[in-house]
């Protein structure tokens, strides 16, 4: 059963088509990766599909009953410390101020941060900190669906695999079904059960695969194997990994 | 850095400020040595002056009628304006049809509101609150607007995502990126309150400080004058740092943690 489905999606800015006729399907439990070149849509694919934007055509059904997201930047409070950050969402929820600071302090753990930075301000924490401190934010809530907004760009290699594997881990142990947009065909390999691949005009899903094994027990070899084969014999992952932004036509 | 911690730091910057005081208190003395008692009385004579008057029985009645009216004009002015700013700062429409007014309300000078209000409703406290509100309330409304419209939309989105109402929105995320806006705003506005009190006290003869300033001068009494001078100059600072500054010091905790260690001693 889909926990989250879009049906023949279309979106414009200013009268110029970016998407249309997307059609996706979330099944509950599944990590769905989302990728193509720069420019085709896929943030603005994500927004809608969390109700950030409202879609010019199409519909979004959701079935599930808490959402999260974590962003390409953290997005966090300056003026709130890490703690207070984290517990965001559960303020919002109305969960009481001792619950908070407990559940705080447990996906603090598990994002990997230090007890002694709970206190601390953004300001103070690095780039991969802030992050591990959004996702930290985004898991805190036990939320059934998370989206994922390229998180891991900027931050370097070995912390990108350590942030890939807390998700893989955590999708496994809490069980929510994600939707990770991405233009790295190799994250997309390891964190994710399936894979879709955007049209570079933004004209629906050009195609999905399913990805073999299970995220979190494929070696770094089947990874590097898988990914290599799709970019290199699968003429639907041609172009996905261009940096160039593509040229959107008139509406 | 505990409350304590934090307070105990900004009571030690304190001997900057008291440096700088020096400094304009050595150029005082020497305008006194050059010019003589008439024209510039000495500032120690000045500030025994101003002590005198602080324990004279009239003080706590002229000082507390300024600081009642300028409160007073501040607090309706502060309501009005950050009211009307947080409306305009949501609504472009209304920004747009409310700045001009507000130009024009900046542009006309103070002394000019005192003449109308004294025409439209006699010699009266009333005069001096209006003529205060009327001065600070555009400095209130463009911090709120400005703050409201800048604020960072991808904190929004952050929180529609998680679910936040508007309301939550407003009380979480745009309350915190207004007060960084509006604080600069309400001191300069607390300044405008009693600067203007005081001159409004003076032209429409209501007691006050501009009152006592007013019989000053017709006595010719330079170092009366001066020391009323002193007190206002008081009273502004015991009402700001007393009132604004610990808000303020409170809500901006995290700009202290962004500062560099040599700009924090």
């Amino acid at each position: 059963m889909s926990v989250l489905a879009l049906e023949g999606v279309g979106h414009a800015y200013f009268g110029r088509f970016v998407l249309e006729q997307v059609r996706i399907e979330v099944r509950a439990g599944e990590v769905l990766a989302l990728i193509g070149p720069s420019g085709s849509g896929k943030s603005t694919l994500l927004a809608i599909a969390a109700g950030l934007l409202d879609p010019l055509r199409g519909r979004v059904v959701r079935h599930y009953a808490r959402q999260a997201m974590v962003f390409q930047e953290p997005r966090l409070m300056p003026w709130a410390t890490v703690a207070e950050n984290i517990a965001y969402p559960l303020r919002l929820a109305g969960v009481a101020a001792g619950e908070r600071r407990a559940r705080a302090a447990l996906a603090a753990r598990a994002a990997h941060l230090a007890p002694e930075d709970l206190a601390r301000f953004p300001v103070e924490l690095s780039g991969g900190m802030r992050q591990r401190v959004a996702i930290a934010r985004a898991l805190v809530g036990a939320p059934d669906f998370v989206f994922f907004d390229e998180p891991f760009t900027a931050l370097d290699v070995g912390l990108r695999r350590a942030m890939q594997d807390m998700v893989i881990e955590t999708a496994a142990g809490s069980g929510f079904s994600a939707l990770f947009v991405t233009h790295d065909v190799q994250e997309a390999v390891r964190v994710a059960h399936r894979i879709a691949v955007l049209d570079a005009a933004g004209k629906g899903i050009a195609g999905e695969r399913a990805v073999p094994g299970e995220p979190g027990l494929r070696s770094p070899r089947e990874v590097f194997a898988t990914a290599l084969g799709f970019l290199e014999e699968d003429p639907l992952f041609r172009g996905v990994e261009r940096a160039e932004e593509r040229r959107v036509g008139w509406a | 850095m505990t409350r304590a911690g934090r307070a105990g730091a900004f009571l030690w910057s304190g001997w900057a400020g008291l440096a700088g005081l020096s400094l304009l208190g050595a150029a005082w003395q020497a305008g006194h040595e050059a010019y003589g008692h008439f024209i510039l009385p000495a500032p120690v004579e000045t500030l025994a002056a101003a002590i005198a008057l602080a324990g004279s029985e009239r003080f706590a009645t002229v000082a507390g009628e300024t600081a009642v009216r300028a409160l007073t004009g501040f607090g309706i002015a502060a309501g009005i304006g950050a009211g009307l700013g947080i409306a305009a700062g949501y609504s472009f429409a209304t920004l747009r049809a409310v700045r001009p007014l507000m130009t024009v309300l900046l542009g006309v000078p103070p002394i000019a509101w005192i003449v109308l209000a004294l025409i439209w409703f006699g010699a009266s406290g009333g005069t001096v609150v209006v003529t205060v509100v009327v001065a600070a309330a555009p400095i209130v409304f463009g911090a709120a607007a400005e703050g409201i419209a800048t604020r960072d939309r991808g904190l929004d989105d952050m929180a529609r995502v998680f679910g936040a109402n508007a309301a939550q929105r407003f009380a979480t995320l745009s309350l915190r990126a207004l007060a960084a806006h509006l604080f600069p705003a309400l001191a300069v506005a607390l300044g405008t309150a009693i600067k203007v009190a005081v001159m409004a006290e003076l032209l429409t003869s209501t007691g006050g400080i501009g009152g006592a300033l007013a019989s000053a001068r017709a006595q010719l009494d330079v170092v009366q004058a001066i020391a009323w001078v002193l007190v206002a100059v008081a009273l502004l600072l015991l009402l700001e740092y007393a009132l604004l500054q610990p808000l303020r010091a409170e809500l901006e905790r995290w700009r202290r943690a962004a500062e560099p260690w040599g700009v924090r001693r």
